[in-house]
């Protein structure tokens, strides 16, 4: 199996910072902004934003992890069914700027179930969408995101392979990986 | 990922203790999404299930009917009462044609013991028992380990009393079942007459005296007495019965602890169980009801989910 090296812990430090930043020019002190992070890999990614955030604002930020399972449109398509992970929003989207967190988007098939799942939450003023890894020429769907930490270029056959401190990693390393054939 | 073992539910028995944590956690996250504001979610949308009640009902068939509306499943009820059956159809010829109508999924209540099984057999859709007999009502037992498994945390290890009918009872039986796999030391007490000859060989303790069972278990778990199902007499009167095993506040205030009190319902209040055992906070009945929707949703949604054929 090949392993390409496309982001390690250093520069992932880097592009946390200038995604918050990018976040603060659009969303000044998140007065009426929520992070909302993707199960299952989301949550990692939306906790390293989030403390950015606050460490930047001086503000408290409010903070959520939505997950997609019942939502998701490959239902019955799948061999087997995919395993659920705790939603947890503890305040209500209505009129929120909701930013999504997300590791890696590929088909934009999970983002349009999580915006289907977001619903059971309010309506929200305005929703955008952040990665840290777009897969580019990949979309199945016609979504595109608002913030990227990176683009790549990538084949079918090749799987991005994230790996974060907060799973239990030692360092954070993000992997292009050639799937075997 | 992860799946179950059987295509079809069809009783305890056939399951191993993971499909019962697979289960109990997919529950879990159903249980979240009934108490939202909005409480349900497209995944059955494709899906058509048929609730077919061939014996009266009111929680289960409710339950499960609320289940298939919270996953968006389109849901068909049918009950032998006013249906054809009357007129002679046989079981297969009956579900046959309601598979005809491209129907996925079969809910199933019925008198027999073992006809969901026979179902399973020749038609294709999924089968869940909904109560077969004396046999097995899977999902009852199903809700009521995960509704202990909420108020401890944990099933393994603690003790758990069935009080009552253990003859007539498929609660008891599929309890039995779920309990056992899950770790947890299981006692049946109620007159000789109600207890099956050969229990003990299911690796259950049997005692004759309430008393002694309420003080050894940390959850009692209380039946109704099935007259509907007894063709003799098996002990002398109702009032007799309730005065050697009815749960009254007097008999758990005399015990030096604390135990729960679940019941799967219909209550004869007044027979088993008294009113102010039933209404304290001891009891645990209406969160057994709550559960059972969301532990439904799991069993449908885990099976349903399997690719389409």
């Amino acid at each position: 199996m090949q392993k390409r090296l496309i982001l390690d812990s250093h520069l992932l430090d880097i592009t946390i910072s200038r995604l918050s930043q990018q976040l603060i020019e659009n969303h000044s002190n998140f007065d009426n902004s929520v992070i909302i992070g993707l199960q299952p890999k989301g949550p990692f990614l939306a906790d390293l934003i989030h403390k950015k955030l606050e460490q930047e604002t001086g503000h408290q930020i409010d903070k959520g992890y939505l997950d997609t399972t019942f939502h998701r449109d490959d239902f019955r398509r799948r061999e087997v069914p995919v395993r659920a992970n705790e939603t947890k929003i503890d305040f209500i989207i209505e009129d929120k700027n909701v930013v999504i967190v997300d590791d890696v988007l590929y088909t934009g098939r999970s983002v349009r179930a999580a915006m289907d799942a977001m619903m059971a939450f309010g309506r929200p003023e305005k929703v955008e969408l952040l990665v840290l890894v777009d897969r580019r020429y990949s979309r199945d769907l016609p979504i595109a995101p608002d913030y990227v930490g990176k683009s790549v270029n990538t084949l079918d056959t090749q799987k991005v392979l994230v790996e974060l401190e907060g799973q239990g990693f030692e360092q954070n390393k993000i992997w292009l990986v050639n799937k075997e054939q | 990922m992860q799946e179950l073992s059987q295509k079809h539910l069809l009783g305890i028995k056939e399951l191993t203790s993971e499909d019962l944590e697979l289960i109990f956690a997919t529950a879990d996250n159903f249980k979240d999404v009934i108490n939202r504001p909005i409480k349900k979610v497209p995944s059955l949308r494709d899906i058509t299930i048929a609730n077919v009640f061939f014996e009266n009902s009111t929680r289960t068939r409710l339950s499960f009917e609320l289940a298939e509306k919270r996953l968006s499943a389109d849901v068909i009820n049918f009950s032998s009462a006013n249906s054809s059956v009357k007129k002679g159809e046989t079981l297969l010829d009956t579900v046959n044609n309601i598979l005809a109508m491209k129907v996925d999924m079969v809910v199933m209540r019925h008198s027999s013991p073992g006809a969901p099984h026979f179902l399973a057999k020749h038609i294709d859709a999924n089968i869940i028992n909904a109560g077969d007999g004396t046999h097995e009502h899977p999902t009852q037992a199903l809700l009521d380990t995960f509704s202990i498994r909420e108020q401890y945390g944990k099933v393994e290890g603690l003790k758990v009393a069935i009080i009552g009918d253990i003859l007539h009872s498929r609660v008891a039986l599929s309890n039995i079942f779920a309990l056992k796999k899950l770790g947890a030391e299981v006692m049946v007490c109620g007159p000789n007459t109600l207890l099956p000859k050969y229990i003990a060989s299911l690796g259950v303790k049997v005692e004759l005296d309430v008393k002694k069972a309420l003080q050894w278990c940390d959850v009692a778990n209380v039946l109704r007495i099935q007259l509907e199902r007894q063709q003799i007499k098996y002990f002398p009167s109702l009032r007799e019965y309730s005065l050697y095993y009815g749960i009254n506040k007097k008999l758990l205030n005399s015990l030096d602890k604390k135990i729960t009190i679940m019941h799967p319902g219909p209550i004869n209040r007044g027979v088993e169980i008294s009113s102010d055992v039933a209404d304290s906070e001891h009891a645990i009945i209406l969160d057994q009801v709550e559960n059972g929707v969301a532990i439904r949703m799991a069993v449908l949604y885990l099976l349903a989910g399997s690719k389409m054929a």
